[in-house]
């Protein structure tokens, strides 16, 4: 236990560190982990990282997609505070975007990618505009009920492929035929002659690198987001939303805008999923997913950037990683989340400023009813004694 | 349209007792949101629990022929209780170990929701690598199979009105269900202990104030809810007689809305909002096709809460909240 808390004591020291660090010293540190993310992929990195399976395909998703899903449904859970359980709704009309307008009506993947956003975004509105004046519980209700809506309609409907899907979706088209060349540092590193841009049926890598574009692009728009008067709104709603409405905030606005926002993180993931995956059916979008990518949140650190991304790779990569354990991979990781939240409610990199909303009070979402720990006292003293 | 009018009273008759079990299984989730604010999402797997009890049970009475209308009563009784233990037991060691130590804490009630669906995935997995195999291992199926209980119904038709029969299992579930809720609802209302509960609903810092000793009353609460579901298992096996490891998913995400559709922490809210579910999917069924049956119940939901959000009684175990 005390090796425990002296790695959390680090953990906070470097973040509280960082937190006041200057942009010479940052912008090095965004460079080497984009580097570093360039090359994962090499054979080196994957022969540990995943003996049993493919490791660029594993990249590429769940561990990429799940991490692009997170981030868009961290802008709706973690910064305006709404609880979605039907998130994997808006990846499913990205994917299928993909599918019907690649396959059936030949769009070039380029042309699809804006318009996929564009439909999932809408169909956020549309779920949107009714639902979110209800109180969290109803909207975490009516979402999954409407992630499974999606879901069934995509299998009743005959004309999009039924239960079957739709197979044989395009790839996107070859930007150029330009290879890495085949010489130190690259070989040594498994990625030489590797065409990063020409998409095929064999290589995920291209694929892989094609959704960390997505993701790069995606986390500097919600963090910039995050700074602006939307962000400080919706950190608002989350606290209090009766208090923000009298402050002058039009709530509901800027709940519709996270919904919106976050469905388009989805569709977008969508699409790319799709591209790569050349065959999709309804049962890839089941409830599973949303529970899956809103327990990488959770787990994460709702809220907080890092901690989300981290959250979604430890719960696309852990049962993979430990294939070996075959059957018994899920049961363990049920498991891990009940002692998990548990141990660490927060999550693994809680987000500052909604620790110090918990610290407060209840951290937006609300407590449990009958947190009121009885004769033991402040609930909070109560940690302390168990933890300290 | 045609096909509705012609299965009318069918439909009727089905949706109730469907909704019969979707009532009694909404009334844990209603109890345990209404006392925590906590979506049980483990609450299915309680259900699922009950399910395999009611297997295991009719195995060790050794029945397996059908019995008579008089003994199969008698027989659903037996059933029902031994389901309520184990149900009923599983929901109060779930109580303790995934949802007490973040009460404690002060977690927020994101992280008891990934608590429950966390429990949820070990409890389904559970049953299907472990238990299935070593206690219902039947020739073919492997813990991920469905379970088939050994056949101890014969449903007969009691009587009919006009064209309509009325199946001795479907009125068992109906009259069973109805006898239920009337018993929890009178223990609510009238025992000490359903007090606390009412008092802990309404203002759980009052209550252990006033005494009320807030750690029995949840557990009393997970304890009731997780019995009921146990009632609701053992009828749906009489007339399903097949289980399996999931059986619990759908059928809690409609029992949940059931309880969202009466109003969520109102004990006759569920039977309301069972029934109405019950009714509307055999309805939409018969009209657009029973592969809609879902998109007919979910769609409801949706247009029931944009016109009335607090459900169609309203919410009265708790303060409503804005």
């Amino acid at each position: 236990m005390a090796s425990l808390r002296a790695v959390t004591g680090t953990v906070a020291r470097v973040r509280d560190g960082w937190a006041s660090a200057p942009g010479r010293v940052r912008w090095p540190v965004y460079a080497l982990l984009v580097l570093g993310a360039l090359i994962l992929p090499a054979d080196s990195i994957g022969s540990f990282m995943s003996p049993s399976s493919n490791w660029s395909d594993l990249l590429f998703f769940p561990i990429g997609g799940y991490i692009l899903l997170a981030i868009g449904l961290n802008v709706v859970v973690g910064q305006a505070g709404l609880l979605d359980l039907g998130y994997v709704a808006f990846f499913a009309i990205g994917a299928y975007s993909m599918a019907v307008l690649g396959k059936l009506h030949g769009w070039d993947f380029w042309a699809i990618v804006p318009v996929g956003i564009v439909i999932a975004a809408a169909s956020g509105v549309i779920l949107g505009a009714p639902t979110l004046r209800l109180r969290g519980d109803y909207l975490a209700i009516v979402t999954l009920g409407f992630g499974e809506i999606i879901r069934i309609v995509a299998q009743n409907t005959d004309s999009i492929g039924g239960p079957n899907g739709i197979s044989g979706i395009p790839h996107p088209p070859t930007l150029t035929e330009w290879a890495v060349p085949d010489v130190q540092p690259f070989s040594g590193l498994g990625l030489g002659g590797l065409q990063p841009f020409t998409y095929g049926a064999l290589d995920s890598r291209p694929y892989y690198y094609l959704m960390l574009l997505a993701i790069i692009v995606v986390i500097v728009f919600v963090v910039r987001l995050n700074r602006s008067r939307v962000g400080r709104a919706w950190a608002a709603i989350r606290e209090d939303e009766d208090a923000a409405e009298l402050m002058g905030v039009p709530t509901f606005k800027f709940k519709l805008a996270a919904f919106a926002i976050g469905a388009a993180i989805g569709g977008l993931t969508g699409v790319i999923y799709g591209s790569q995956a050349t065959s999709i059916i309804p049962k890839n979008f089941e409830f599973m997913v949303s529970a899956l990518i809103l327990a990488a949140v959770v787990l994460g650190g709702s809220g907080n950037l890092p901690g989300v991304i981290l959250g979604a790779f430890l719960v696309a990569w852990l049962p993979e990683r430990f294939r070996a354990l075959n059957d018994y991979r899920v049961l363990f990781f049920g498991l891990a989340l009940v002692v998990m939240m548990a141990l660490r409610p927060e999550g693994l990199l809680p987000s500052r400023r909604r620790k110090a909303e918990l610290q407060e009070g209840t951290g937006g979402m609300g407590g449990l009813g009958a947190e009121v720990a009885g004769p033991d006292g402040d609930p909070h003293e109560a940690k302390a004694e168990v933890t300290g | 349209m045609q096909n509705f009018l012609d299965q009318f009273w069918p439909s009727t008759v089905d949706g109730l007792s469907l909704g019969a079990i979707y009532a009694l299984v909404a009334l844990g989730y209603t109890m345990v949101y209404g006392v925590l604010r906590l979506i049980n999402f483990a609450h299915s797997e309680i259900f699922m629990i009950g399910t395999f009890a009611v297997v295991g049970a009719v195995e060790a009475l050794g029945i397996n022929s059908p019995v008579g209308t008089l003994a199969l009563i008698g027989l659903i009784v037996v059933l029902a209780v031994v389901a309520a233990v184990a149900a009923g037991g599983s929901a109060v060691l779930l109580e303790l170990v995934a949802y007490r130590p973040l009460r404690r804490s002060g977690g927020s009630r994101l992280a008891a929701l990934i608590s429950a669906i966390g429990a949820s995935l070990f409890l389904q997995q559970l049953f299907a690598i472990v238990v299935i195999p070593r206690f219902f291992d039947r020739p073919l199926a492997g813990g991920h199979l469905p379970v088939q209980s050994n056949d101890f119904t014969d449903p007969v038709n009691l009587f009919s009105i006009g064209s309509v029969d009325f199946r001795s299992d479907k009125v068992i579930i109906f009259v069973g269900a109805l006898l239920m809720m009337v018993a929890l609802d009178q223990f609510v209302s009238r025992t000490r202990l359903g007090r606390g509960i009412r008092a802990t609903a309404q203002d759980p810092e009052t209550a252990v104030l006033m005494g009320v000793n807030i750690d029995r009353i949840v557990m009393a609460t997970f304890a009731l809810g997780g019995a009921m579901a146990g009632v609701a298992a053992a009828l749906y096996m009489m007339r399903f007689e097949e289980t399996v490891y999931t059986v619990g998913f759908l059928l809690g995400i409609k029992a949940f809305t059931a309880a969202v559709l009466g109003g969520i922490g109102n004990l006759r809210g569920a039977l309301i909002g069972g029934m109405a579910l019950g009714l509307l999917e055999m309805y939409g069924s018969s009209i657009f096709g029973a592969e809609w049956r879902d998109v007919v119940a979910f769609s409801v939901l949706v247009l029931v809460l944009m016109f009335r959000p607090t459900g169609i009684l309203g919410e009265s175990l708790q303060r409503a909240r804005a």
